[in-house]
C-alpha cells in the first residue's frame, strides 16, 4: 500500500488523447517534479510537462483526486496529454526517471481499489469489463454486475440454503427436543427453487459470455458465392481479398465489428467444396470447423442449393441469396453486395437472431461465476439425494449443502454459522 | 508465605478440570473455594454431555481431564443421542447423581501430592507490574503464584430473582463475590450481563408416575471416557410430561409478576433454553410443550422438570406446575428463579483463555459469557494447561478449529464474543465430520502426551487401542476384490474392472463390516470395537479428503500472525465499523481476523498488506 505506481491507463496507440495515472502517496510529489509546484490538492490545472533537462515534453490537463476521494483510495494524479505513443512513452520515462514510483503491474490500481475497500469482488470484475466494453451492451451489462445484481442473486439462494441447512441441523443438534422430524419437503423445496434459479443463470452465463466476448457469424457457402465480398461491404473495409477467381480465400479472415451494439466478429471462409488443391484443402477443413463453432452461420447462395457444403444451416441460422443484381432471385433475403441491395436486411436479420440469444443472459458474466455455480449445483444434487435417503445421513447431507453455499460464497460474501442458529432459532422452540 | 505454581478461584467444574489440568503438567497448584464439599456440585440440571457437550467431555477426556470419568461414575441414565444417524452426530449424554458426581469429583482431589484445596474466599488478586502473581485471601493471608485462573462462574455482580424479589448471590443459598468483582473492575476490562434460569425442584415422592410416559437409558450405554467399561450407579428413567394451555393461560395472565417480564432483568438469556414465559409468548402457536422429569439421584428424591424454568413468583409457580398432568399434587421444594450475572467479553482473551492485558490472569467457565458444566470444564482445561505452560516456560497450548470441538469454542469466543450464554453445538464444527466423539482420542490424546499431561494408565490403554486399530486398517487395505467379486457377494459397485479394498468397500453406504466377513472371514476375528471405529473412520474419508484442502487453507491463514499491537484506527478502506471490531478482538491471525463478523474479503487484503508493511518495517 505504501509504494507510488503509474502507467499509461488508456489504450497503447494513436488517439485523440491518451491518460497516464498515478496513484500512491508519492502521486502528488512526482506529478509536480514533472509540471512544477502548486498542484491543487484535488482539482484540475493546465501545465507544461518537462522531463528532468527541463525539455517540454507536451502540454496536459492535470487532474489530481485526494486521498479517500479517488479510483484507488489514494492520492492519485492523472495527465491527459495528447494522444501520440511517442508523447505518452516520453512522460512515462520521465516519471521512471524520477525514481519515486514504479511501472504499475497489469490491474494494479484495480487491486488497490480492492484492497482499499473501494471496490468488492464482483465488482472488480464488472469493472474490467466496463474498461474493456467495447459496444453499448457490453457496458449495460458490466454496469449491471458492478451495481450488485449477481450479489443480489446469489443473496436469496444462500438465504434459502441456509434455511434449508439450518432445517437439517435443527434435527441433528436438538435431536432430543421437541421439533419436527421430518422437516425433508421442505428442504427439498428450498434446494429444487435454488437449483432451477442456478441452473438458468448457468444457461444464461454462456449468452453473457457472448455479450462480454462477443458472438461469432461465419459466411460460408459455396466458393466465389460472394462471401468476402459480402464481408468487407459489412466490415466497410476490404478486410478480405476477393476476385472472380473461385477459391481466393483459403485462410480463415476475422473482422471485429459492432453490429446493432452487440460484439460480433465476422468470419470469412473458405469456399465449400471437393478440391485436389492440398492448401485449399487444408482451408475448406479450418472453414468448416469453425463455422460448426461459430454462433450463426450465414450461408449464401447464388442458386438457392445448399447441398455438397457439408454442413447444413441449424436452427436461427440465415441463409441468403448473393449477387441479387445479377439473378432475380425475388427471395425477401437476397442481396448484392456490389449495389448494397438488401445488406440492411442482413444485418437487421443477423443482429435480430443474435438479440434473441442475448436476451437470455443473465447475471453471471464470467467463467469463475459459471465455474461456481455449476460446483453449486453438483453439490445440491448430491445433497438432494442424500435428504431423499432419509434422516439417518443427515449430517452427510448438512456437508453437501454447506459446500454448495461455500461455493455460492466465493461469487461473493461468506457464511457463518450464527446465521444458521439465528434461522434455528428463529423457527422452533427449543430448550427443554 | 506460601507460593504454587498455579492458583485456581473456584471449585466448579472450570475450576476442577483447570486445577486437575495443571496439576497433571507438573504444576504445583491450589484450588481455592467456598467449601471442599462444593466441588463438583451440580447447580442447574443433573445431566452431563449432549450434542457438541458430549463431544467436549469426550476431548477433556482424551486429554486425561476428569469430567468425562466422573460423570461415568455418576451416571444413572445414558443415551447416545442421534443413535440413528452418523457417528459424527452422535452425541453421549447421561443424567447423573448429584451426589456421586459430587464425591466421585472429590476423590480426585483427594490425596494428590502437589494438588492442594484450599478452603477459603479470595478477596483481592496480587498485582505487581500489570502482572496477576497470587491471591489475598479474606483473612489477608497472601498466597503468590505464577500464575491465576478465575473461574467464578455466575459470582460477578449475582442476583437472583424471583418474582420481583431479588436478592444478591452466585447460586442459591451462597454469596457473591464482590470483593473480587470490584478488583477486576480496576481492569477496566469490557462486561456484559447475562442471565440463565432454573426450573422449581420437585419432590419426586409427589409425582404422579404411573400416568406418565418414560424414557429409559440405552441398552447398550456409551460411556463418555475412554478408559470406562460400563456404568457403576444403578440405572433408572426419565418421565416425560407436557404443559397445556391451562398452564400458559395461568404463566399468560401473571407475566407481569416475571422477573423478566416484568422489566427487572436487563441480562440476555439464552435462546436454546428459553424460560417457559419465553416460550409461552414467543411460540404462541404451541399449545404444549415437553418436560422431562429428571431425577437428581438414586437417593434423593429431588427431580429437576427440564423445559420449564422460570422467574415468577412462588405462587405462580405453583399454581402452574400443579396444571401439568402427573404433577397434580406436586410439591415443590426449591422454587425456580433466574439469574443475572456480568461476564468478560471474551474478546479481550487471547487463544490460551489468558487476558490480553492482564498478564498471568487467565478466566474460565461462565465469566467469559458461556454456559454448561462442560464448555466450563472444556475452558478450565485450556486455561489450566496454559497456565501451568507459562509457570515452565513452554509454549501455549491451542487447538485449531480442525482439531477439537474445544478449539472451535475457544476461537468462536475470543473473535466473536457472545451476545447470549455461549453453548457448543455440532453445527458450531465447520469439520464435523472428522471432529467426532468416537475419534477424540486418536485426535487428542497424542497430543496430551507431547504435552505431558496425560498419565501413564491412559498412555498404555491407548497405545494398545492404536497398534490394534492400525493392525486392523492394514488388514482391511490390505484385502481387495474385483468387482466381479464384490457382485457376486452381493454387493452392487460400479463394474469398472478395479480392485477396490475391504477399507473401500466400507465407505460404501450400503456396506458394513459384518457384510465383509463374509467375504472375508479373517475380518471376523478382529476385536468388535476396534472393527467400529475402523468403520467409522471409513463413512467420512471420502468428505474427510475433500475437506482436506480447506482445512489446509485454514492452517494456511493461521499461520499468518498478526502482530498484537497492531493499529487499526485510521486505516484507509477499512470501515469504522471493522476498525472497531479489529480493535477489539485484536485477532491473533489472519485466519481470526477472516471469521470476525462482517468482515470482507477487501478488507482482509488490506490487513494482509499492513502485516506484510508491518513486517517489512520490522526487518528495516
Amino acid at each position: 500500500m505504501s509504494d507510488t505506481i503509474f502507467a499509461l491507463a488508456t489504450a497503447k496507440g494513436r488517439a485523440g488523447v491518451a491518460v497516464l495515472r498515478l496513484s500512491g502517496p508519492q502521486a502528488p510529489a512526482i506529478a509536480e517534479a514533472l509540471v512544477g509546484p502548486g498542484l491543487p490538492p484535488s482539482g484540475r490545472s493546465l501545465r507544461l510537462v518537462r522531463d528532468r533537462e527541463g525539455r517540454v515534453l507536451d502540454e496536459a490537463l492535470v487532474l489530481s483526486f485526494e486521498k479517500g476521494a479517488s479510483f484507488t483510495g489514494e492520492a492519485v494524479v492523472e495527465f491527459q496529454c495528447h494522444g501520440s505513443p511517442a508523447v505518452a512513452s516520453a512522460i512515462l520515462r520521465a516519471l521512471s526517471d524520477d525514481g519515486r514510483g514504479r511501472l504499475a503491474e497489469p490491474g494494479e490500481f484495480t487491486r488497490r481499489a480492492l484492497e482499499n475497500g473501494r471496490l468488492d469482488l464482483a465488482q472488480v470484475e464488472g469493472l474490467a469489463d466496463l474498461i474493456e466494453a467495447e459496444t453499448e451492451s457490453q457496458r449495460r451489462q458490466a454496469l449491471r454486475v458492478m451495481q450488485g445484481a449477481l450479489g443480489a442473486r446469489v443473496e436469496v439462494w444462500r438465504k434459502d440454503l441456509i434455511r434449508a441447512v439450518a432445517l437439517i441441523e435443527a434435527t441433528i443438534d436438538f435431536a432430543d427436543e421437541d421439533i419436527p422430524t421430518d422437516v425433508s419437503p421442505e428442504v427439498l423445496d428450498l434446494i429444487d427453487r435454488t437449483l432451477a434459479d442456478l441452473q438458468k443463470e448457468i444457461a444464461g452465463s454462456f449468452a453473457a459470455e457472448r455479450i462480454r466476448e462477443g458472438f461469432e457469424v461465419a459466411i460460408v457457402g459455396a466458393p466465389n458465392a460472394g462471401k468476402s465480398t459480402l464481408l468487407n461491404v459489412l466490415a466497410g473495409r476490404d478486410a478480405a481479398i476477393t476476385s472472380e477467381i473461385a477459391g481466393t480465400t483459403r485462410d480463415v479472415i476475422e473482422v471485429r465489428m459492432d453490429l446493432g451494439g452487440l460484439a460480433v466478429t465476422l468470419l470469412d471462409t473458405a469456399g465449400l467444396r471437393e478440391t485436389e488443391d492440398t492448401i485449399e484443402r487444408i482451408g475448406v477443413q479450418r472453414a468448416l470447423e469453425r463455422a460448426r463453432l461459430a454462433d450463426l452461420r450465414l450461408f449464401l447462395t447464388e442458386d438457392g442449393s445448399l447441398s455438397g457444403l457439408g454442413l447444413s444451416p441449424e436452427p436461427g441460422d440465415i441463409v441468403v441469396r448473393s449477387k441479387a443484381d445479377k439473378v432475380d432471385a425475388g427471395e425477401d433475403l437476397s442481396i448484392s453486395a456490389k449495389t448494397g441491395q438488401g445488406i440492411d436486411n442482413i444485418i437487421k436479420n443477423i443482429t435480430e437472431e443474435l438479440m434473441k440469444r442475448s436476451a437470455g443472459a443473465q447475471n453471471a458474466i464470467r467463467e469463475r461465476h459459471r465455474v461456481a455455480m455449476e460446483r453449486a449445483v453438483t453439490y445440491l444434487i448430491a445433497a438432494r439425494e442424500l435428504v431423499l435417503s432419509g434422516p439417518d445421513v443427515s449430517e452427510l447431507a448438512a456437508a453437501e449443502l454447506h459446500e454448495g453455499i461455500a461455493a455460492l460464497n466465493s461469487l461473493i460474501g461468506r457464511v457463518d454459522v450464527e446465521d444458521l442458529l439465528d434461522e434455528i432459532f428463529a423457527s422452533f422452540c427449543l430448550g427443554k | 508465605m506460601k507460593h504454587y505454581d498455579v492458583i485456581v478461584i473456584g471449585g466448579g467444574h472450570a475450576g476442577a478440570d483447570a486445577a486437575q489440568a495443571a496439576w497433571r503438567m507438573g504444576a504445583r497448584t491450589a484450588l481455592v473455594t467456598h467449601a471442599f464439599a462444593k466441588i463438583g456440585e451440580m447447580s442447574c440440571n443433573p445431566a452431563i454431555g449432549g450434542l457438541g457437550k458430549g463431544h467436549l467431555v469426550r476431548e477433556i477426556d482424551a486429554l486425561d481431564g476428569v469430567m468425562g470419568r466422573v460423570a461415568d461414575q455418576a451416571g444413572i441414565q445414558f443415551r447416545l443421542l442421534n443413535r440413528k444417524k452418523g457417528p459424527a452426530v452422535q452425541g453421549p449424554r447421561a443424567q447423573a447423581d448429584r451426589a456421586l458426581y459430587r464425591a466421585a469429583m472429590q476423590r480426585e482431589f483427594t490425596g494428590r501430592d502437589g494438588l492442594d484445596v484450599i478452603e477459603a474466599e479470595v478477596a483481592d488478586l496480587i498485582m505487581r507490574a500489570g502482572c496477576c502473581e497470587g491471591v489475598v485471601l479474606a483473612d489477608g493471608a497472601e498466597i503468590t503464584s505464577g500464575a491465576v485462573v478465575l473461574t467464578t462462574g455466575t459470582f460477578l455482580r449475582g442476583v437472583i430473582h424471583i418474582g420481583d424479589q431479588r436478592k444478591a448471590g452466585g447460586r442459591m443459598g451462597d454469596n457473591p463475590s464482590v470483593k473480587l468483582a470490584e478488583r477486576m473492575d480496576t481492569f477496566d476490562l469490557p462486561m456484559g450481563r447475562l442471565k440463565t434460569g432454573t426450573p422449581p425442584r420437585l419432590d419426586g415422592r409427589t409425582i404422579n408416575w404411573d400416568i406418565l410416559d418414560n424414557q429409559p437409558g440405552d441398552d447398550d450405554p456409551v460411556l463418555f471416557s475412554f478408559l470406562s467399561k460400563a456404568p457403576v450407579a444403578r440405572q433408572i428413567s426419565c418421565g416425560i410430561t407436557h404443559t397445556n394451555e391451562k398452564t400458559h393461560e395461568i404463566i399468560e395472565k401473571n407475566l407481569s409478576r416475571s422477573a423478566m417480564y416484568g422489566g427487572h432483568i436487563d441480562g440476555v438469556g439464552p435462546r436454546y433454553c428459553p424460560s417457559i414465559e419465553d416460550k409461552v409468548v414467543r411460540f404462541a402457536d404451541k399449545s404444549s410443550h415437553q418436560v422431562f422429569l429428571e431425577p437428581e439421584g438414586v437417593e434423593d428424591h429431588t427431580v429437576y422438570p427440564n423445559g420449564i424454568s422460570t422467574s415468577l413468583p412462588v405462587d405462580v409457580q405453583e399454581a402452574y406446575v400443579k396444571s401439568i398432568a402427573g404433577l397434580e399434587n406436586v410439591t415443590i421444594l426449591q422454587p425456580g428463579y433466574a439469574i443475572e450475572y456480568d461476564y468478560v467479553d471474551p474478546r479481550a482473551l487471547r487463544h490460551t483463555l489468558e487476558l490480553k492485558d492482564v498478564s498471568g490472569l487467565y478466566l474460565a467457565g461462565q465469566i467469559n459469557g458461556t454456559t454448561g458444566y462442560e464448555e466450563a470444564a472444556a475452558q478450565g482445561l485450556v486455561a489450566g494447561l496454559n497456565a501451568a505452560a507459562r509457570v515452565r516456560g513452554k509454549r501455549p497450548v491451542i487447538f485449531d478449529r480442525a482439531e477439537a470441538y474445544i478449539g472451535v469454542m475457544i476461537d468462536d469466543l475470543v473473535t466473536r464474543g457472545v451476545s447470549e450464554p455461549y453453548r457448543m453445538f455440532t453445527s458450531r464444527a465447520e469439520y464435523r465430520l472428522s471432529l467426532r466423539a468416537d475419534n477424540a482420542d486418536q485426535r487428542l490424546t497424542p497430543i496430551g502426551l507431547e504435552l505431558g499431561c496425560v498419565k501413564s494408565g491412559r498412555h498404555a490403554v491407548f497405545e494398545e487401542k492404536m497398534e490394534n486399530l492400525a493392525q486392523a486398517k492394514t488388514l482391511f487395505s490390505d484385502l481387495s476384490m474385483t468387482p466381479n467379486e464384490a457382485l457376486k457377494a452381493g454387493i452392487k459397485v460400479n463394474q469398472d474392472g478395479v480392485r477396490r479394498s475391504a477399507a473401500e468397500f466400507l465407505g460404501f453406504r450400503d456396506v458394513d463390516a459384518a457384510r465383509l466377513a463374509k467375504v472375508w472371514p479373517e475380518l471376523a476375528e478382529l476385536d468388535a470395537d476396534i472393527v467400529r471405529q475402523v468403520e467409522r473412520d471409513a463413512i467420512y474419508a471420502g468428505f474427510i479428503e475433500r475437506q482436506s484442502l480447506d482445512v489446509a487453507a485454514m492452517r494456511r491463514d493461521e499461520g499468518l500472525r498478526i502482530p498484537e499491537d497492531l493499529n487499526y484506527l485510521g486505516v484507509a478502506g477499512l470501515s469504522n465499523e471493522l476498525q472497531q471490531k479489529l480493535t477489539k478482538v485484536r485477532p491473533a491471525t489472519l485466519g481470526q481476523a477472516g471469521r470476525i463478523d462482517g468482515m470482507t474479503p477487501a478488507a482482509l487484503a488490506l490487513i494482509l498488506a499492513k502485516i506484510r508493511h508491518a513486517s517489512a518495517k520490522r526487518r528495516a
